[in-house]
């Protein structure tokens, strides 16, 4: 059985303190907790501060290019539905350039677990505003404060039928780790968007401002994480600062509900024509 | 009558011209003749012009031929657009149920039928198309019956009283020609030697067989004109064996999903058209550093932009050869043959994988959508090659962190694992990186692994990329690439005839590109005329760049919209000729 140093990777060039750390902490504590094996373990990930996870992370990696994570992750699912497919990207990542994706990997429900580090500003770029970005947030792209209003992609999942969906912090690494758990687990697409402090960009979203803002789903007793309009509502109070599993709702997966799709891995299976497959498929040219 | 017949249905989009057409042609194709079928269609699902254009021949060609003996016009508007291609002689059948088709001008015989009063005879309007066919079964000397087997296997799911009431539709349709005319035309002589289970096939049909063929289990696409029907082919037989068609949310989700499912050991691929080829930029390049295999189908039309959407044109060359930022190794197949579709195809997924690179198959909407009778295909030599990709037990004793994915080593192509094995654990990686795939700017091995990639192709020989007809020392060589083989053959003949040493150079791998096969066909020759569908000469330009010899190189673009034909060439060629130096 695989223990902490089986997922290890290269040495992690974040700055000191970035919430990144984290987040990496917490998931190579799950992925010893469920007993997973490196090299069954895919991670894809973006282009970002967040996005050199895959590096950091000991296992079979994906380093693709700005915003294509959820395609290039699904794509490795369908290729090997027995492999445990992670895919990490920033909240510009995901929520900037990657929109898109992510709208349409909910709605598909591949069987793949989203990590968002969502510091809420473009790290690796030094500093630039971003879809979450507070309205009047001030940087470098936006010198009189973010004219625009952030994207909510917890309401955002919840809407677009997501069967997962989950908010963690970094500062908390057993709740994070607590959470990636029920996440790997559910079959399906999950989502966990997870404060991930820039310490050298972003003043504002800072650890002392989660630590005394943050309200946690599993403080309230009658907290009922099957109900999506209880979730929505939570949202609402809490202004989205709000951790824990808000989410969670078994709907078939993709790969289970496309006809006739191969039940074990595709990549391990022969793909051989035979001659009277041959015959067959050329019939119809007759 | 040269060994051919022309037969052209045309009419408003929606009116069920495609299916007269198909028809026709199967029933052709059945007899033992070679149907060759070009669509004629506009970006409009209701309304607007269509024909569909079927040549029959005893033997088999590439082209939709410049001729036409048989034009059937469901409106005037097929009379105005298509009489002028009437041989003398021809015949024109129009619907003269409501009395306004005015016969063209010219020698054609105008036969005035009222095909939509027929077919309601028969039991409805909707089988004008059947009435349609069964005048041309009269005209041409088959009889009705010759074509209840291809409408059984039309109908037959709908009921037998269906299947009736069609072939019905088709006996008044004969029955009624042959009471009020006599023209008639020939058949070509039915060829002899006509293998019995010969294929009535497309380029985008071949192409997707040859897909599965090659192993390909998951294609990620976005509907597309003329790549969909490669969608649609898939969508019917991937799952059969155990594989999936995506329908991506655009293309670049598309791309992506295909780099992502071959990286992780299964053969997959995108296939779009120009506006969605252009969306896949970046990822080429990803694939390109990452040396992840993938193939991308680009069935050419016209550009730029949404341009003509339903023509074809071959002017994504430059995109194909230099698309993407930064610089990468890559392959560009441009199949010639319906045959080579489906070969390309599967040597597409081996190339990706022998050399790590992606494969760009770039058909076009002519050599995609268009049907023709084809001998056979190669099914019995396809051969699945998975180049360097490693097994468990190469990996044995790799321990962690030791495995080089990407070795610097002569070939340029490095040992490859697969997520799931044992000691063979990598990042693919869009950042330059060292041997074991770690992001790093040192630039003593940035240049190692810039000269590994580019290396990698110099050793290319699975395919030998050009075919070639006639003489070195040739007066005029002709030089086209893809779909254009047929049409450049057939005009080489014609010059041939009339005298002229002609040499054909047809290119089906640009990249890497056969310099030293084409050479002396254009070292040789004293004018060289490079055909394209586009506006540019963008092939001419590759020649000019990988060969030299500017001065002896002239172009023949076609960029209307409509596909070559063989007299634009010979036209070309004359002008070429009679100027006696080129311009
Ligand atoms: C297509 C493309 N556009 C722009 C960039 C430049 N770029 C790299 S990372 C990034 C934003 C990173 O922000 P985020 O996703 O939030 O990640 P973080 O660094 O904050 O973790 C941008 C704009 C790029 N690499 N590719
Ligand atoms: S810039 Fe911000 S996000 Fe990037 S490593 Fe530094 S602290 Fe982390
Ligand atoms: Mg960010």
């Amino acid at each position: 059985m695989a223990v902490l140093t089986d997922f290890k990777g290269e040495k992690p060039t974040w700055c000191p303190g970035c919430g990144d750390f984290g987040v990496l902490n917490a998931l190579q504590r799950t992925a010893v907790e469920l007993g997973l094996d490196p090299e069954d373990m895919v991670v894809v990930s973006g282009i970002g501060c967040s996005g050199k996870l895959s590096a950091y992370f000991g296992s079979y990696g994906l380093h693709t290019i700005h915003g294509r994570t959820l395609p290039t992750a699904q794509g490795v699912k369908l290729a090997n539905r027995e492999l445990t497919v992670l895919a990490a990207g920033g909240d510009g990542d995901g929520f900037g350039i990657g929109m898109g994706h992510f709208i349409h990997a909910m709605r598909r429900n591949i069987d793949i677990t989203y990590l968002v580090m969502d510091n809420h500003i473009y790290g690796l770029t030094t500093g630039q505003t971003s879809p979450t970005s507070d309205t009047g947030f001030v940087t470098k792209t936006a010198p009189k404060g973010a004219v625009e209003f952030p994207v909510h992609p917890l309401s955002l999942a919840l809407s677009a039928g997501c069967g997962f969906v989950a908010q963690g912090f970094s500062g908390d690494i057993p709740q994070l780790s607590a959470i990636l758990k029920r996440a790997i687990r559910h079959r399906g697409f999950s989502f966990v968007n997870i404060f991930s402090p820039c310490v050298t960009f972003n003043k504002q979203n800072t650890y002392e401002f989660y630590k005394s803002n943050i309200v946690k789903v599993e403080d309230d007793a009658g907290y009922d994480s099957t109900n999506a309009a209880l979730a929505m509502a939570k949202l609402e109070q809490s202004q989205s600062v709000v951790t824990g599993v808000l989410y969670e709702h078994d709907r078939p997966t993709y790969e289970d509900s496309v006809p006739n799709f191969l039940k074990t891995g595709l990549a391990t299976a022969q793909h051989v024509l035979t001659e009277s497959d041959f015959d067959r498929l050329l019939a119809q040219f007759q | 009558m040269n060994g051919e017949l022309g037969w052209k249905v045309g009419g408003e989009q929606g009116e069920g011209i495609d299916s007269t057409g198909e028809i026709f042609a199967w029933t052709l194709h059945r007899l033992g003749y070679y149907a060759f079928a070009y669509r004629h269609f506009m970006s409009r699902v209701k309304g607007g012009h269509t024909n569909y254009k079927i040549r029959i021949t005893d033997r088999a060609v590439g082209h939709h031929g410049d001729d036409l003996h048989i034009l059937v016009a469901f409106d005037q508007e097929t009379v105005n657009v298509n009489w002028n291609e009437l041989v003398d002689g021809g015949i024109v059948v129009a619907d003269g149920t409501s009395g306004k088709i005015q016969p063209p001008p010219g020698s054609a015989h105008f036969c005035s039928i009222p095909l939509t009063g027929l077919a309601k005879e028969a039991g409805s309007a909707i089988m004008k198309n059947m009435v349609a066919v069964g005048v041309t079964a009269a005209i041409v000397g088959l009889t009705p019956e010759d074509f209840l087997s291809v409408i059984e296997d039309r109908f037959k799911k709908k009921g037998q009283a269906v299947v009736d009431s069609n072939l019905s539709a088709v006996r008044i349709g004969y029955d009624y020609y042959n009471q009020h005319f006599s023209h008639h035309l020939q058949l070509p002589a039915r060829p002899a030697a006509v293998p019995s289970n010969h294929l009535y096939i497309s380029g985008n049909e071949a192409t997707a067989l040859g897909a599965l063929a090659a192993g390909c289990r998951v294609l990620a696409a976005y509907p597309i004109t003329p790549a969909t029907e490669i969608m649609y082919w898939l969508v019917k037989y991937l799952p059969e064996y155990g594989g999936v068609v995506v329908q991506a949310e655009d293309e670049i989700a598309a791309v992506n999903m295909a780099l992502g499912a071959n990286y992780a050991g299964t053969r997959a691929m995108t296939s779009t058209s120009g506006p969605g080829f252009s969306l896949m930029m970046e990822t080429l390049g990803l694939a390109g550093i990452s040396e992840t295999p993938l193939v991308i189908v680009d069935v050419q039309r016209s550009g730029p932009s949404t341009g003509l959407p339903t023509k074809t044109e071959q002017s994504d060359l430059y995109e194909a050869l230099y698309g993407s930022h930064g610089e990468i190794p890559r392959i560009v197949l441009t199949p010639t043959t319906v045959e080579e579709c489906f070969r390309y195809a599967v040597e597409a997924f081996n190339l990706a994988e022998i050399y790590q690179c992606p494969v760009i198959l770039a058909s076009d909407l002519y050599m995609g959508m268009s049907k023709g009778s084809i001998d056979s295909l190669e099914t019995s030599k396809v051969q699945i090659t998975r180049g360097k990709l490693v097994t468990q037990s190469d990996l044995e004793g790799v321990s962690r962190g030791e495995f080089k994915r990407y070795e610097v080593n002569e070939d340029g192509i490095s040992p490859r694992a697969i997520p799931g094995q044992r000691g063979g654990r990598f990042i693919a990686i869009g950042n330059e990186h060292d041997e074991f795939g770690s992001e790093m700017e040192d630039q003593a091995m940035r240049v190692l692994q810039m000269d590994k990639r580019a290396r990698k192709l110099s050793a290319f020989h699975e395919l030998s990329g050009v075919t070639v007809d006639g003489p070195e020392d040739a007066q005029i060589t002709l030089v086209g690439f893809g779909s254009t083989r047929g049409v450049i053959d057939e005009a080489r003949a014609v010059l041939m005839q009339q005298g002229i040493r002609v040499a054909h150079v047809q290119v089906s791998v640009v990249a890497p590109f056969p310099a030293d096969l084409i050479r002396p066909y254009i070292a040789g020759a004293e004018t060289v005329l490079v055909v394209e569908v586009n506006s540019r000469g963008q092939l001419a330009d590759l020649l000019r760049l990988k060969l030299g010899y500017h001065d002896r190189i002239a172009s023949c673009l076609k960029y209307d919209g409509d596909p070559l034909l063989v007299k634009d060439i010979v036209k070309r060629v004359e002008e070429v000729i009679s100027v006696g130096s080129i311009n």
